[in-house]
């Protein structure tokens, strides 16, 4: 049988694979789609959630509720981020983040 | 069918082909030197994760994720990477702090998460099952969504608006 912390194992190293894209990548897409990744991590295991707490033969339909904010909000998200690169790489003609270190301290 | 028929076509067997998909083609998104090709891995990705919802019975959740994720989303990526036209990434050292620091960080989650999974014996039993009778997914979310959820939703709705109006005005030449 599958059970509910396969999948929760599944969606913590989908969520960690996200986040070594984001410590350790260096090109602002690629940190970005790492972002994506984490985002559906979690879209996975909210998922699980809602599938294993079952409320009168049905799924708890809270935990899939919040799947769908969660996707409505990224899709806004990554529209206003590439608008960003877009300015960014216009500006400085590059998406590497070591080279867009004018706010850096 | 033959037992073995029966143990390929089972949900077990399904789940772990499509983990490893979106494992797999989601480590080959975090490690492609080009963008296209990191693109395209993660809509490889996107599509078995939402075959992993198919398989929980959240069909309009994998549906959405389907049109929306692996539809709209990466399309916009693929082309403001061609709009930009992005070349393969240079080689360039990665700092060890940062290397030592990451590495650590991810080595930590991993193992609080085997932890957690392990001290909790709750999650190892099957799921329980659902009513008899067809599942009316659509219609269940559309209840939810516009009963209980009508507040968030009118409110998404001014968050779009916003956000298509920051596009259109970041995407403005005059941006000093």
């Amino acid at each position: 049988m599958v059970t509910l912390n396969d999948y929760l194992l599944v969606s913590g190293l989908l969520f960690s694979l996200g986040l070594a894209g984001v410590l350790l990548r260096r090109n602002v897409l690629i940190i970005f789609m790492a972002l994506e990744l984490m985002l559906n991590a979690a879209n996975l295991s909210l998922v699980a959630f809602s599938r294993f707490g079952t409320l009168n033969g049905l799924p708890n339909y809270n935990g899939q509720m919040l799947v769908f904010f969660i996707i409505t909000v990224a899709a806004a998200e990554v529209a206003v981020g590439l608008a960003l690169i877009v300015a960014l790489y216009r500006a400085r003609q590059t998406t590497h983040v070591d080279d867009l270190n004018s706010l850096k301290f | 069918m033959t037992p073995i028929l029966y143990w390929i076509f089972s949900a077990r067997v399904f789940f772990w082909i499509f983990s490893a998909l979106t494992l797999g083609f989601g480590a080959a998104t975090i490690l492609n030197r080009n963008p296209v090709a990191s693109a395209l891995s993660l809509v490889v990705s996107l599509l078995s994760l939402s075959a992993l919802f198919f398989s929980l019975e959240a069909y309009f959740i994998a549906v959405i994720q389907i049109l929306v994720y692996a539809g709209a989303v990466m399309v916009l990526f693929l082309f403001i990477i061609m709009l930009l036209d992005i070349k393969a990434e240079q080689r360039r050292p990665l700092s060890l702090p940062v290397l030592f620091g990451g590495g650590a960080v991810i080595g930590l989650f991993i193992s609080q998460i085997t932890l957690v999974l392990r001290s909790f014996p709750a999650g190892n039993k099957p799921f329980p099952p659902l009513a008899a009778g067809p599942l009316l997914d659509a219609q269940n979310i559309g209840m939810t969504l516009f009963s209980a959820y009508n507040l968030p939703f009118q409110v998404v709705g001014v968050l779009i608006l916003v956000a298509s109006i920051g596009v259109v005005v970041l995407s403005t030449r005059e941006l000093k």
